[in-house]
């Protein structure tokens, strides 16, 4: 047996790496949080690495996983090695197919990074729901618990898929393992090699369709045969086990690493054990180590394979003495008799259990990555230890509704002190992240020591907090579990001391690093009283660093990753001072030298200058502070939001109980407004001398922070001193004063605002009509002027013509501070329908950034207006979008057709004339709807005289009352991404198309997945690089419009609002108007095109300018009047595509990496341009009965 | 029959009409036309190293921005295993413009890190280019670096380069230097082969409707024509490196003027960007024309027959005459 080569990785890497090598096709889809291992495989095969037979697997993406398990299904029916990588609602898309596969007796592993289902709501985060929703489709289930375990099973299921013909899962926790990065042994290609029954490989072969020996494989059977049928694969079934355990037992002689089906763990004689699967078992194994050295005598019963359900193996792995078992689930199967594992143990043990039976019960733990520690491990056995343990029970929660929750002590800890534990946190933009993993590869990769690090994001997109938890130690680390006993804790930014308790975790005698700007004679002074408490108390060594000083002088910006590195291992004493300084360098060498000399020399100057510039400071005995920590929500936020969405800001989220969770998953809207985030270092000042009131600057404001009002002068009675205004310039307005004022707290400081406004100041022309400046100085007065402005009431509605911009932008946003990215290009898309039509709308929203961005808790952006109107929006799934909004839309359309059917019906109660004004009210504008709205509210009044009790028709009455909002127009709009659109939800938008009915479809087109970290669909251009194609996109966008075109009753705008904002304006207000389907396509540059984001309004417009993206409108009804329906509001191409390619990253990167590659694309895509210039603008000439228009 | 073959660099050039750095020299295809337009040899266009390295940091950059911010999406591209330092292509184009002509190919360099010269010299002498040409203009605005300083930077640039190939070595300038003659002087000490008089560079301007600074290139207008031929006949026979005319050289008639001061070659590239690559076969033809009806036999006769240290009138090329000629604008008293 060679020793083997470690290396710290995380699961996905681990097993794709086992899944590339194995297989010839893999089909791949992004869910999170298995992305990265179609990533990798994209990636690897792009560049033409091999898998064990020496051929470059064909990876292709799909449009769904649905799509994948069914490109699956073929590839193995064609007799080929095959694999996908999904989790979640990716796998359940995958069930149909997965019934198929099994049924046919197919070898194949699919790889799960199990993750919660979406119920009610959604989760990214780990656990089994989606493994446990495919348990009865036929396939074997094997779970690792472990990085290590990952690859080892990975390996172990595809060796006994080929022996078996029967399709496994093998599954890791989402995050806690697929993300986790670990030092492993790794396994090398001869012993992968050795592992797989070429025979088994062989007979696949020959299983699949070819002509040359044909069969029929997928008949319909009838009831004569289809049971019987279906029972003829029980021999194969009842193997597994045998052959999953001679894997395991080969790759132990291979490797040294023994594993069992069901792996007991404790002492031989334990009474009370804990069943368990999974990352979970780990925890529970670290824990029966502490208490039975403590005295106890406990037992762990790993299950690894839990499909097929080896009864009887189980059995054999128990020890006899066991008196009291607990099994955990990591699954929620509500109205179920149990979960799934609790109820096979407890089927295996009346089967075949011979003695005193034990004592059973069930518990759930751990859903939605809910950390599983020792003190809850504790609390399991605790349970056991009473004369009547808690059944059905649940372990990490507080449930005060159903009582099943256990107590535990948050503060018991089994962690070693040989193990050195750190926790940092930063901000995701300074490179933070990336230092500590690059440090777990030199500690893992350079010394004998094991390494662990485990990280946490925000729920935000911009100016998102990560931590980091790093473990060091001698031994392997089994630990994973968040860190709560922290013995080196590092504050990447100094603002989060006054946001987040900081020092929580922090251990008596450990090290505090704090990157600050202010000096070391100065610095205790600065710190929040919380953060003094600690360190006086728990006697912490205090360091501090200005690392953003080190780093700029360095050149690299605000990234202090290798500063704050070099601090780490400078203080921690992990390895020797010189030796870890050493290794850094080497390490940056390895990382950087392929990207330019000078990265490497700006690190490397980094590292030599960090020493110098790092201080401990003498830590006074007295606590001085003033500084209390800041309230998580604004002054005046409502109590829900104070007491449970504050609670999550704050981070104490785990600790809300049960009852004070929606039971339905409904929230109140508007509750961005109450978390003030403070991410700008500079923000926009206006400067009303240089205004000309254009209203562009609140129109591309991704985050609303940018407000106009038009009002009345004497409003401005007790206005502070420094708010601002002038008078309106709109003729429309003569009399009323005009002002722009920004929300100083909840603007990100992208500055697309100054970009875009159009003034200049005449003495300085770098001076705009709005600048940006520092924040802190201005905070204060700004709010005070924020909070005034918000004050002065919104203009009547029907005082602004909506087709201009500049009157346009004084209505009120009712999407406002999301947590999208700074820059994004999506939001003022989303925002411009909140203004134009919120009060009167419900938007269906794909998954994807813009259903994160506007969902995702703790604080939502979809707010209301001062009447309480605003939109109503609902996220369903992925991929039935389209379908979801149509289904609003027809619920809707029958409510009002009810609503109007009794006001027939009651017309003689109240009022013929009056319901026939109802019934006929015309609803096109602001007016109009001003109006119903006021005849409703009347109507209401009198419905609710008439259906007092005993009136005549008052139960119709009653039933009006309930529906007769709905005589007031209802808009739909169906939002969502390029992923959606494209490709995993075109069918059911395609099926909308051709309903006819009124709904309004936004495609916010950023030509990638966003959301999942920049994978290509089919709108992505050719020649861009994106993940999944990491060679360069080869083919073309699909022309979305155009298929929308084709129905002939659609109507269709592709727009760009910074390349023709008025344009866009336009099409927002005519899809809106048109009583049938309508898709707008915007362009929404994005963080994933590597631009930017405070000037990527020039890239759409350079995108507009070159061809690559049109704008144009095509009116259904123009058509039907015989006028040209295709209206082209871009011109002709005048800008090289080169020149528009070469600002963005994916297009240049491909330049950088495949030049050739490059050369042939661009010109491809120059070409593509030229083509699709020559149809539009032939299209656009014609009118429907074929003529030349004359234009 | 009139030989215009030209020595240069240590070659002999067919002709003394040599196309000067452009985009034109990015393409193989306009090479191998230079050629058969007769041509005496190309520089290939600049190779900017700052350039270069301001697109690798932009690139480096942008594949961190946004990265280990969001469980969803740790990055957003993905990690090429191979990335083009960026000269690469220009390298390959050195190669391929080899494989395609007979004519010399002169590498152009445009450095800004001291180190970075040498190191790129040596790709461009490896990958076997016949010459090299340092494209060594810059626009110093730093207030505290003395004149000299600027000077020395560049003598220092030169010494280095020679010292580390074999290549003949020409150093493209600005004449914007308060002893030009001095200067030319210097770096025939550091070692330079020829000196390339003058470098053209590119003057942004300002749209009056968007009130911004736009870069703006300019093709050269004949009348670049009198400071490289002012400076070319000063300086011959005076220095060691040879001296090759560009900016304004659009005609037959500027060849030869350029000729006459001493030029040991005359550069083309906006007349080539205006009229076509075939333009230098006209040029040719009406240079020919010229010497046949003048007589002239070869292009050697003809060299530095007006250089200041041949002209009738010496001073015609020195300051004194530009005050003179000032002096007779003066208003009457």
């Amino acid at each position: 047996m060679k020793s083997p080569e470690y290396i710290t990785l995380d699961a996905n890497e681990a097993a794709a790496r086992i899944a590339y090598l194995t297989n010839e096709v893999i089909a791949i889809y992004p869910i999170t949080p298995a992305s990265q291992m179609g990533e990798w495989a994209d990636e690897w095969a792009a560049a033409g690495k091999p898998n064990l037979w020496g051929t470059v697997p064909q990876v292709v993406e799909m449009q769904s996983e649905g799509g994948a398990a069914g490109a699956i299904h073929g590839a193995l029916q064609a007799g080929s090695l095959a694999t996908t990588f999904t989790a979640s609602q990716g796998l359940l898309l995958m069930i149909p197919n997965m019934y198929k596969i099994a049924g046919e007796l197919t070898p194949v592993v699919f790889h799960i990074a199990a993750r919660a289902i979406a119920a009610q709501g959604l989760s990214i985060f780990g656990d089994h729901q989606d493994v446990m929703a495919a348990r009865q489709t036929g396939w074997a289930v094997l779970a690792s618990a472990s990085v290590q375990e990952a690859q080892d099973f990975a390996a172990i299921a595809h060796a006994a898929t080929l022996q078996a013909r029967v399709p496994f899962i093998h599954f890791f926790d989402g995050f806690r393992t697929s993300h986790e990065i670990n030092k492993i042994a790794l396994l090398d290609e001869d012993d992968l090699r050795a592992m797989l029954d070429e025979a088994g490989i062989a007979r696949h072969r020959a299983h699949g369709l070819s002509p040359e020996h044909p069969v029929i494989r997928g008949t319909a059977q009838n009831p004569d045969v289809y049971f019987q049928g279906r029972e003829t694969v029980n021999p194969y079934y009842a193997a597994v086990p045998g052959i999953v355990q001679g894997a395991m037992d080969r790759f132990a002689a291979l490797t040294g690493r023994q594993y069992h089906l069901y792996e007991y763990y404790g002492a031989p004689d334990a009474e009370h054990v804990v069943i368990i699967m999974a990352s979970g078992g780990e925890a529970v194994h670290e824990t029966v180590d502490y208490l039975n050295a403590h005295g106890a005598k406990l037992g762990v019963l790993k299950v690894r394979l839990f499909r097929p359900f080896d009864c009887a193996g189980m059995i054999a792995a128990l020890p006899q003495s066991v008196r009291k078992i607990a099994v955990l689930d990591r699954t929620k199967e509500p109205g179920s008799a149990g979960e799934p594992l609790y109820q096979d143990v407890l089927t295996a043990l009346m089967e075949n259990w011979t003695g005193v039976m034990p004592r059973v019960v069930g518990g759930r733990y751990g859903l939605a990555s809910k950390d599983f520690t020792p003190a809850m491990v504790k609390a399991v056995y605790d349970n056991l230890d009473l004369d009547q343990p808690k059944n059905h029970f649940t372990i990490g929660i507080n449930d005060d509704v159903g009582h099943t929750s256990l107590p535990f002590d948050r503060d018991f800890s089994v962690e070693p002190e040989t193990v050195v534990r750190a926790l940092f946190y930063g901000l995701g933009a300074d490179g933070t992240v990336g230092a500590n993993k690059n440090s777990i590869k030199i500690i893992g990769e350079n010394t004998p020591n094991y390494a662990q690090g485990y990280f946490v994001y925000d729920s935000k997109k911009s100016g998102s907090m990560t931590t980091s938890h790093l473990r060091f130690g001698r031994d392997p680390i089994r630990s994973n579990y968040l860190i709560t006993k922290a013995n080196f804790v590092a504050c990447h930014q100094p603002g989060f001391l006054e946001r987040f308790d900081i020092l929580a975790d922090a251990v008596e005698g450990g090290v505090f690093l704090l990157n600050t700007h202010v000096p070391a004679d100065r610095v205790w002074d600065s710190l929040p009283r919380n953060t003094q408490e600690h360190i006086v108390n728990k006697h912490l060594h205090l360091y501090i660093i200005d690392a953003y000083k080190v780093a700029k002088e360095a050149g690299m910006g605000g990234r202090i990753n290798t500063v704050m590195q070099v601090c780490f291992f400078a203080i921690s004493g992990v390895l020797p001072r010189d030796e870890a300084i050493n290794e850094i360098k080497d390490s940056i060498i390895k990382t950087y030298g392929k990207k330019g000399e000078e990265i490497v020399e700006k690190n490397l100057q980094a590292v030599d200058q960090t020493l110098g510039n790092l201080y401990e400071v003498a830590v006074p005995t007295a606590i001085s502070s003033k500084v209390e920590l800041l309230s998580p929500v604004s002054a005046g936020a409502p109590d829900f939001v104070r007491g449970v969405l504050g609670e999550m800001i704050a981070g104490r989220g785990d600790l809300l109980p049960v009852s004070l969770m929606p039971a339905d998953g409904t929230y109140p809207v508007g509750t961005t407004q109450y978390e003030k985030r403070n991410l700008a270092q500079e923000i926009p000042v206006w400067d009303p001398n240089v205004c000309i009131q254009c209203g562009k600057c609140a129109m591309v404001c991704p985050h609303a922070v940018i407000r106009i009002k038009a009002y009345e002068p004497e409003l401005l009675t007790g206005a502070p001193e420094t708010f601002k205004s002038m008078d309106a310039k709109d003729t429309d307005w003569a009399g009323l004063k005009y002002t722009i004022q920004v929300a100083p707290e909840d603007c990100t400081g992208c500055a697309l605002c100054v970009d875009v406004c159009p003034a200049k100041n005449k003495s300085a022309a770098n001076q705009k009509a709005i600048n940006m400046r520092p924040q802190p100085p201005l905070r204060e007065q700004e709010c005070e002027n924020w909070d005034f402005f918000l004050d002065i009431p919104e203009l009547d509605r029907r005082r602004i013509k909506t087709s201009s911009i500049r009157q346009q932008q004084v209505q009120q946003p009712l999407f406002e501070f999301s947590g999208a990215c700074a820059g994004c290009g999506e939001t003022p898309y989303l925002k411009l329908i909140t203004q134009l039509f919120g009060d009167r709308t419900v938007v269906a929203n794909a998954t994807g950034c813009s259903s994160i961005y506007g969902g995702n808790l703790p604080t939502t952006p979809w707010a209301s207006n001062d009447e309480g109107r605003g939109p109503a929006w609902a996220n369903s799934l992925f991929e039935d979008n389209a379908e979801f909004g149509l289904g609003i839309r027809v619920a809707l359309d029958k409510q009002n057709e009810i609503a109007r059917e009794l006001l027939q019906k009651l017309a003689g109660e109240i009022g013929g004339e009056f319901a026939e004004s109802i019934l006929h009210a015309v609803q096109r504008d602001e007016a109009g709807i001003h109006e119903q709205r006021e005849r409703v509210a009347l109507l209401k009044q009198r419905l609710a005289e008439l259906s007092s009790v005993g009136r005549n028709g008052a139960s119709d009455a009653k039933r009006l009352l309930d529906l007769a909002d709905t005589l007031v127009k209802r808009d739909v709009w169906i939002v969502g991404g390029d992923g959606w659109a494209y490709d995993i939800g075109f069918g059911g938008l395609d099926h909308v198309f051709a309903s006819g009915r009124n709904v309004n479809i936004l495609v916010m087109d950023t030509e990638v997945y966003s959301n999942t970290g920049g994978q290509a669909s089919k709108s992505t251009p050719r020649a861009a690089i994106a993940k999944f194609a990491a060679g360069g996109k080869r083919g073309s966008k699909k022309d979305l419009g155009m298929i929308a075109m084709s129905y002939g009753g659609v109507y269709v705008a592709h727009v760009a609002m910074g390349a023709k904002d008025e344009q866009t304006l336009r099409a927002f207000l005519e899809a809106e108007a048109y009583d049938g389907p309508s898709l707008i396509i915007a362009y929404s540059h994005c963080i994933a095109h590597g631009i930017n984001m405070g000037t990527a309004m020039r890239n759409q417009k350079a995108a507009v300018d070159s061809g690559q993206w049109l704008l144009y409108r095509y009116h259904p009804e123009h058509a039907a009047r015989g006028e040209h329906s295709l209206t082209l509001d871009s011109r002709a191409p005048k800008l090289p595509l080169n020149e528009y390619l070469r600002m963005e990253n994916r297009f240049r990167m491909l330049e950088m990496s495949k030049p050739e590659v490059a050369r042939e694309l661009f010109a491809q895509a120059q070409e593509d341009v030229r083509m699709q210039w020559a149809l539009y603008e032939y299209l656009a000439s014609r009118s429907v009965n074929g003529s030349e228009v004359k234009s | 029959m009139t030989d215009i073959t030209t020595p240069y660099l240590g070659m002999m050039l067919r002709s003394p009409i040599v196309v000067s750095a452009s985009p034109l020299s990015e393409k193989v295809d306009n090479i191998r036309r230079m050629e058969d337009s007769g041509a005496g040899a190309v520089v290939l266009y600049s190779l900017f190293e700052e350039q270069i390295r301001q697109e690798r940091e932009a690139m480096h950059h942008y594949m961190l921005y946004g990265t280990e911010s969001f469980a969803e999406a740790l990055s957003y591209f993905p990690e090429p295993e191979v990335y083009h330092a960026g000269t690469e292509d220009y390298l390959k184009l050195i190669q391929d413009a080899k494989k395609a002509v007979d004519i010399p190919v002169i590498a152009s360099l445009n450095g800004a890190h001291p180190g970075s010269w040498e190191k790129f010299a040596r790709r461009i002498e490896s990958a076997g280019a016949d010459a090299l040409e340092l494209n060594v203009y810059t626009i110093p605005s730093d207030l505290l670096m003395s004149g000299a300083a600027v000077e020395q930077n560049i003598i220092e640039i030169v010494r280095e380069v020679k010292a580390a190939i074999k290549l003949p070595v020409a150093v493209k300038l600005s004449p914007f230097f308060s002893n030009m003659a001095n200067m030319a002087y210097q770096l025939d000490l550091a070692g330079a082969d020829a000196l390339v008089l003058f470098n053209r560079f590119y003057q942004p301007d300002i749209d009056l409707e968007t009130l911004e600074v736009v870069p703006n290139l300019l093709l050269s207008t004949p009348q670049a024509l009198r400071l490289p031929l002012t400076w070319i006949a000063l300086l011959y026979g005076r220095i060691r490196p040879q001296l090759a005319a560009t900016s304004g050289v659009h005609t037959a008639n500027d060849v030869v003027k350029l000729m006459m001061v001493g030029a040991q070659v005359t550069m083309m590239a906006s007349s080539l960007l205006r009229s076509g690559i075939d333009h230098i076969r006209l040029v040719e033809s009406g240079m020919r024309k010229w010497m046949n009806e003048h007589e002239y036999e070869s292009v050697a006769q003809m060299r530095g027959s007006l250089s200041q240290l041949n002209a009738p009138d010496p001073s015609a090329f020195e300051r004194a005459q530009y005050i003179r000629s000032l002096k007779s604008y003066q208003p009457k008293e």
